[in-house]
């Protein structure tokens, strides 16, 4: 194996950890916090029930944060490892 | 711009759209002056319409082109920001403008799943799909799974997939265009579904892609501000202050100190009316129970699979000049997304408490028959079967369970249940438009690419020359239209069930060939095909057996959530065939090896 190939590897081990750690807040956001709804329905967040405002929003601003937060993060992972795009 | 798609074009976009944004909103306020001199509704409803769709159609003249990769993905040049407004345009149907704030309406907070579905797709879409399908550099989804599972069959099972599922999509946009359309020409539906078609045909007939994309990032324009616009005004004439999604938390209370009084959840209506329905649900109650909780998140599971399967969004990612800027492109996406849907459960919220609030001059739930139906809105929706109103008890009075409505009225119908200007009911009119426009294009495109690109250069006549080709792909999008408009007239289902069950046949098909055709070297052809057969065909069974063949649904997964079984018959199938059957050669591995990494060509030349 030629060290660009090793190089190759190491970038691929990283990507998959990004990608596992993103998938595991995805995950909490989509599925988790939603089931527990009845409950959370009756803290009240922003004069909101907490179930709901998650559902109409919160889940929502996570996940945009999330996606600007991955794409910088993938960058710096490419640059590092030398398989960035040539700019 | 005709011929070519220069640099500068490219580096002044912001401008150009910037000076377009103005002129919109300068066309708004002259509508409003013409409001003021006297100018009729329908007149105002009438050019609202008229000068968006001129614009779009000018675009997608100025756009036209004949060259293979303008055509099937915009020249690969797209920057992420404009990408992301195209998308969100691509994205947000008639479904999401028209009748998702209605469907929360109506169904309350099991309902929302559709807002957490539809925005936490994109993680999946950006995470594992996006960027590497933009590096192998395919010009439709079939396009990849043919490549790289190799084979004909293959490739031919992903045109399958991917024809019923965005047909299925497409007539319901072509069925909210036509009922915006219908609505506000004053014509019958089923012409207002064919001028529909014209109109869309307009944006894309010529310039394919490329048009599209230009298009619908000016579709975004129109129908962002059309959907924000009335929300601010209702929240501001209802003292909500200007920012209404952060402070709607007092409405919802207010909802919630009403709702017993009027026996919301309580009363049930004496005869259902067909196509209609009378509020019954209670506004921010949670789903109940194991069923309830599983249908919400199992309706979650379905959207966001479907989102990261669905052909025309993922094809949008094929347009940007790299695979950072796919990234970004998707994350851009997702935020001009979000402005819609954070803003839809506030619309539902303020919507319903002007219907039911006593307090409020608009309010009609507790008010006498004869004045609610004396109500201009009232008249106009009950003209076209829209809404409906049966004095169950005969005491003269409108309770909750004796007013009928179609959920997807709601948002068309607000800004004249609110009272406000006749200019916002055009606007909203033309946002409507804009948004089930851009999605029946991305559509009508994606099927029509690929069975242009995949069925007949690919597979039937490889030989064919660009011209050739081209003429294929814009006669295919004709007969795909006029095929959508033909079923849609038919008025199968309400708008919001056919695009559910677009995103079901999509993840039953397609999400786990694409997605372990990337993440996972040893996927091979069997194992692909299986897993596209099988899910397809137990997906649709399923649909067929709880929809119509009487079954009751396992665990509450019931039509709109067919998705979950069918993908999952489609993962075991993949991974027992793929593992009984011999790993793929060494060049399929070294190609997924390639669009892992970011780095050099795509993998598939420019004009393959």
């Amino acid at each position: 194996m030629s060290t660009a190939s090793s190089q190759q590897v190491v970038h691929w081990q990283r990507t998959k950890r990004l990608m596992i750690i993103h998938l595991v807040i995805w995950f909490i956001f989509s599925f988790v916090i939603h089931w527990f709804a009845a409950d959370t329905n009756k803290i009240s967040f922003m004069h909101f029930p907490l179930g709901y405002y998650m559902a109409a929003q919160g889940s929502l601003i996570v996940f945009v944060v999330q996606l600007f937060f991955f794409s910088k993060q993938q960058d710096k992972i490419d640059r590092e490892c030398g398989m960035a795009e040539a700019e | 711009m005709s011929t070519r798609m220069t640099g500068s074009f490219i580096d002044n976009l912001p401008k150009i759209y910037g000076i377009y944004t103005g002129g919109f909103i300068a066309f708004i306020l002259l509508m409003a002056l013409g409001e003021h001199w006297g100018m009729s509704e329908d007149a105002i409803g009438i050019a609202f319409v008229a000068f968006t769709v001129v614009i779009y159609a000018v675009i997608g003249w100025l756009s036209r082109t004949m060259q293979v990769d303008a055509y099937y993905v915009a020249g690969r040049q797209v920057p992420a920001v404009f990408n992301g407004m195209a998308t969100a345009a691509d994205w947000m149907s008639g479904a999401s403008f028209v009748a998702m704030a209605g469907g929360i309406y109506m169904g309350g907070f099991p309902y929302l799943a559709f807002v957490v579905g539809w925005t936490g797709g994109y993680v999946l879409v950006a995470v594992l799909m996006a960027p590497y399908l933009r590096k192998f550099g395919c010009y439709t989804v079939p396009d990849f799974i043919g490549t790289r599972y190799g084979g004909n069959l293959a490739r031919f099972c992903a045109v399958v997939v991917l024809v019923v599922a965005s047909f299925t999509y497409v007539t319901a946009q072509i069925n909210a265009t036509g009922t915006i359309a219908s609505k506000v020409l004053q014509i019958p539906f089923g012409v207002g579904v064919w001028i529909a078609l014209v109109a869309i045909l307009l944006c894309s007939m010529l310039g394919g892609m490329r048009a599209v994309t230009w298009t619908q990032v000016a579709q975004y324009i129109v129908l962002i501000i059309a959907y924000l616009v009335p929300v601010i005004w209702m929240s501001n004439k209802q003292g909500f202050g200007v920012i209404p999604q952060l402070v709607y938390g007092d409405a919802l209370a207010r909802i919630a100190e009403i709702e017993p009084t009027l026996g919301v959840g309580v009363l049930k209506p004496e005869k259902a009316i067909p196509g209609l329905s009378a509020l019954t649900v209670m506004n921010a109650a949670a789903p109940k129970g194991l069923i309830g909780n599983i249908q919400f998140v199992t309706l979650v599971a379905c959207m966001m699979m479907g989102t990261a399967s669905l052909p025309h969004i993922l094809m949008r990612y094929f347009t940007t000049p790299s695979v950072k800027a796919a990234r970004q492109s998707v994350a851009w996406s997702l935020f001009f997304i979000f402005l819609l849907y954070f803003t839809a459960p506030a619309l539902a919220t303020f919507t319903k408490l002007q219907v039911l609030d006593p307090n409020l001059a608009t309010s009609i739930i507790g008010k006498p028959i004869e004045s609610v139906m004396a109500l201009d809105w009232v008249q106009k929706w009950h003209n076209v079967g829209f809404l409906s109103i049966v004095d169950a008890n005969k005491d003269g009075i409108l309770q909750v369970n004796e007013f009928f409505m179609r959920g997807d009225i709601v948002v068309l119908a607000t800004p004249e249940i609110a009272g406000l200007p006749a200019v916002i009911s055009g606007l909203v009119a033309a946002g409507g438009l804009a948004a089930a426009m851009s999605t029946a294009d991305g559509l009508l495109l994606a099927i029509a690419n690929a069975l242009s690109h995949d069925l007949y250069y690919k597979m039937i006549d490889p030989k064919a020359d660009t011209r050739h080709r081209l003429i294929v792909a814009r006669v295919l999008l004709i007969a795909i239209g006029a095929a959508g408009s033909a079923v849609a007239s038919l008025r199968l289902t309400g708008i919001l069930g056919a695009v559910a069950w677009a995103f079901d046949f999509a993840m039953s098909g397609l999400f786990f060939p694409l997605v372990l055709g990337i993440w996972w070297k040893r996927a091979n052809r069997p194992g692909a095909i299986a897993g596209m057969v099988v899910g397809f065909l137990a997906g649709t069974w399923y649909l067929y057996m709880v929809r119509w063949g009487g079954m009751t649904p396992w665990y509450g997964i019931d039509h709109l959530r067919f998705g979950i079984i069918g993908a999952g018959a489609s993962v075991i199938a993949m991974v027992a065939v793929s593992l009984m059957t011999k790993e793929p050669d060494a060049e399929t591995q070294a190609m997924v090896d390639e669009i892992r990494i970011p780095r050099g060509e795509t993998y598939l030349s420019a004009t393959h």
